[in-house]
């Protein structure tokens, strides 16, 4: 049976590795910023800076055998999901130790190992997918629960609509999860849905949906318990809408000037998901100052190992172009 | 008469095209608001309203379709899709829908729309932002698939198939945008600033569809090429110093096969490029064409140089774009049959 701590308190160790974890994925994503603009990532490359409490806290409710799909903002699902920074950095830079081998870069990265079925580029189209994985999930008579992640722009494709319908109708053990982070790329939500309050989005499916503050990772834990039990008690799939926020731009090529400056500072120092879990940590007295110091110097290090590792990774040889296309086209 | 770049060249003619008439409006994903993400509708939300220029949900199927009833009902809408490799969720609408409406109901209806699409690779955008569908469109009777390779081009171009009463697939190279690449993709570009084809007329004009255009004369070998390979070809007929004819075919469908015929008849050999994958690649025409058409001028089979059969890569990005040296090969090879 996979756990279920929905109940139990949760100790100061717990919310010490909410804390790493969470503090990782923002080094990480820092630092990948910056290799960004010394020219060693190429392409794009979307960073999660400022919604990391929402992969934490929902990592948190999944156990070993449960999967998590997603699109393209997608390091912090990785990392949250325990795969190798290394091999995360080293896709970025499109090298051979990278997940892909190279060949997806930053939005395309997948590991059989951790149940991360990607990494997707093209917006919407992995909560069908997501859909398929909880149907294979009770297909095979398991206990597991695909957490399908997309953002408040994807919500307008169709064929999330399609997925919705097919997951209620079939009771399929899914759980959507929406992170609302007020922007589709240039457009706000405001702009570009009709009903701004998306956690309602399954309502015609008769798929319950629940609105969460996703700047807090207790928040976003106990939100994600509910759903995941929902969905692994068998009653079908569930809607969890995060309130998020990005601080950087959609992409690193995005300067963000459809949004003011005071809108992202103001976010930023009122409700930052890693500020608010440490004044949480330092007021309980269940950390020093000194104690998150020390956490942030080991996450330091192994930001700056998977750099190392990231650009001496070497690139991938020329004909592993014509590899992985066809079983049998292996090697032309 | 100023220079402009492709971006500016497209804008040009959105506001032309707009002014001229206010059955056309201008839709998509980040295009109002925020101007498009390449900045191709910049300004046209602050100068003609949010009611003919606007920002859509993103749901491509939901956009082309919601253009082709437009369409059919007094409208020329010019729509744009983010990137080429998005309109596969329209892609229903655009084969069975757009393409059809005039066939279907006996020509009472049509769908007189352009779709806008930057095309291509060069970004290192990976196999979902690089693709070059082009042949899937060309494939579809009821439409036309048109690529331009230079801001004079572009506008004119874009002007003649808001113009068109068909639907139109208008497909923009995204490596061109801002520079005429030639392939050579270690060097800083040149901006168009320093073209000449990027002397854009003020005011109307249009570039019609349906004629090719020779950029460079030469008696050995004809090159075929369109959009980002017309630069490159241009540049590796020049470096190699063969006197080859360069053949910038500008729109796909309808295709120019007079002038197409006409040169091979004269070079007796071809080349024909892209970077689109191989199989069933829109090469794969061009060269029936000329066996068609030419078959009895030829001294050599003609040649394909193309993107290879894989997905577009990520960080192999140059080693699969048809460049100068893969070009430069076959021109070799041809000119020693
Ligand atoms: C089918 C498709 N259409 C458009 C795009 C371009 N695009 C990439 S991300 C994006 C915005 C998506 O916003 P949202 O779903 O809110 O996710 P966020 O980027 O905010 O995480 C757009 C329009 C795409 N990748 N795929
Ligand atoms: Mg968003």
């Amino acid at each position: 049976m996979s756990k279920s701590p929905r109940k139990a308190k949760i100790t100061t160790d717990q919310k010490l590795k909410f804390y790493k974890d969470m503090l990782l994925i923002r080094r990480f994503e820092e630092k990948a910023g910056q290799l960004y603009g010394r020219g060693l990532i190429a392409g794009f490359c979307h960073l999660y800076i400022g919604q990391e409490a929402v992969v934490v806290g929902m990592q948190d409710c999944i156990g070993d055998g449960d999967q998590v799909v997603t699109g393209y903002r997608d390091h912090g699902h990785m990392l949250a999901c325990g795969m190798d920074p290394d091999g995360v950095m080293a896709e970025l830079t499109g090298r051979e130790g990278g997940y892909s081998r190279g060949k997806g870069g930053s939005m395309h990265m997948f590991s059989r190992e951790k149940n991360f079925f990607g990494g997707h580029g093209i917006v919407g189209a992995q909560v069908p997918i997501g859909t398929g994985l909880a149907f294979s999930n009770k297909y095979k008579e398991t206990d597991r629960v695909c957490l399908t992640y997309f953002g408040d722009g994807a919500t307008n494709q169709g064929q999330v609509y399609e997925a919705f319908n097919m997951a209620s109708l079939w009771k399929l053990p899914v759980v959507y999860v929406i992170e609302n982070n007020m922007y589709a790329m240039g457009t706000s939500v405001e702009r570009h849905a009709s009903e701004t309050e998306l956690f309602k989005r399954g309502i015609s499916f008769e798929i319950e949906g629940m609105e969460v503050d996703g700047m807090d990772v207790m928040k976003v834990r106990e939100a994600g318990m509910k759903a995941v039990e929902h969905a692994r008690s068998g009653k079908g799939p569930m809607i969890l809408e995060m309130k998020t926020y990005r601080y950087r731009g959609h992409s690193m090529s995005d300067p963000a000037k459809y949004r003011k400056r005071e809108e992202v500072d103001d976010i930023r120092s009122h409700h930052d998901p890693i500020e608010g879990l440490k004044k949480q940590l330092i007021e309980a007295g269940e950390a020093s100052e000194d104690d998150l110091k020390a956490i942030d110097k080991d996450i330091k290090a192994v930001v700056a190992k998977s750099v190392d590792f990231a650009q001496e990774s070497p690139l991938p040889d020329p004909k592993e172009l014509w590899t992985d296309v066809l079983i049998e086209s292996e090697g032309v | 008469m100023a220079k402009k770049t492709m971006i500016e060249a497209i804008r040009d003619a959105h506001h032309i095209a707009m002014e001229a008439d206010e059955k056309v409006v201008v839709f998509g994903e980040d295009v109002g608001y925020f101007g498009g993400v390449f900045r191709c509708t910049a300004g046209l939300q602050e100068k003609f309203g949010k009611a003919r220029c606007f920002d859509a949900p993103i749901c491509e199927g939901g956009i082309v379709g919601a253009a082709i009833g437009m369409a059919a009902y007094g409208l020329r809408p010019c729509i744009e899709i983010q990137f080429a490799d998005y309109a596969y969720p329209a892609y229903d609408q655009i084969v069975s829908e757009a393409a059809r409406l005039r066939h279907r109901s006996g020509g009472q209806f049509t769908a007189p729309m352009v779709i806008r699409m930057p095309t291509g690779g060069g970004i290192f955008g990976g196999q979902t932002h690089s693709q070059s569908p082009e042949a899937l469109f060309a494939h579809v009777s009821g439409l036309k698939t048109v690529i331009p390779s230079t801001p004079y081009d572009a506008k004119g171009l874009l002007l003649a198939s808001i113009e068109d009463n068909d639907p139109v697939i208008f497909l923009e190279p995204k490596r061109l945008y801002n520079g005429p690449f030639d392939g050579e993709h270690d060097k800083s570009i040149v901006p168009w600033s320093k073209h000449d084809d990027a002397e854009v007329p003020d005011g109307h004009y249009t570039v019609p569809l349906g004629k090719a255009k020779i950029v460079r004369e030469g008696k050995d070998v004809t090159i075929l090429a369109y959009g980002t390979m017309v630069h490159v070809a241009k540049k590796t007929a020049e470096d190699q110093g063969i006197d080859a004819e360069v053949i910038d075919l500008r729109t796909l469908v309808p295709l120019d096969t007079e002038t197409i015929a006409q040169s091979v008849q004269k070079t007796g050999r071809c080349v024909v490029v892209h970077e689109a994958t191989r199989t069933c690649g829109y090469g794969a025409e061009l060269v029936s064409i000329v066996n068609e058409l030419c078959f009895w001028a030829l001294e050599a089979p003609v040649e394909r140089v193309t993107g290879w059969d894989t997905p577009y890569p990520h960080s192999q990005e140059w080693d699969y774009f048809p460049g100068p040296k893969r070009l430069g090969a076959a021109l070799n090879q041809i000119m020693e049959a």
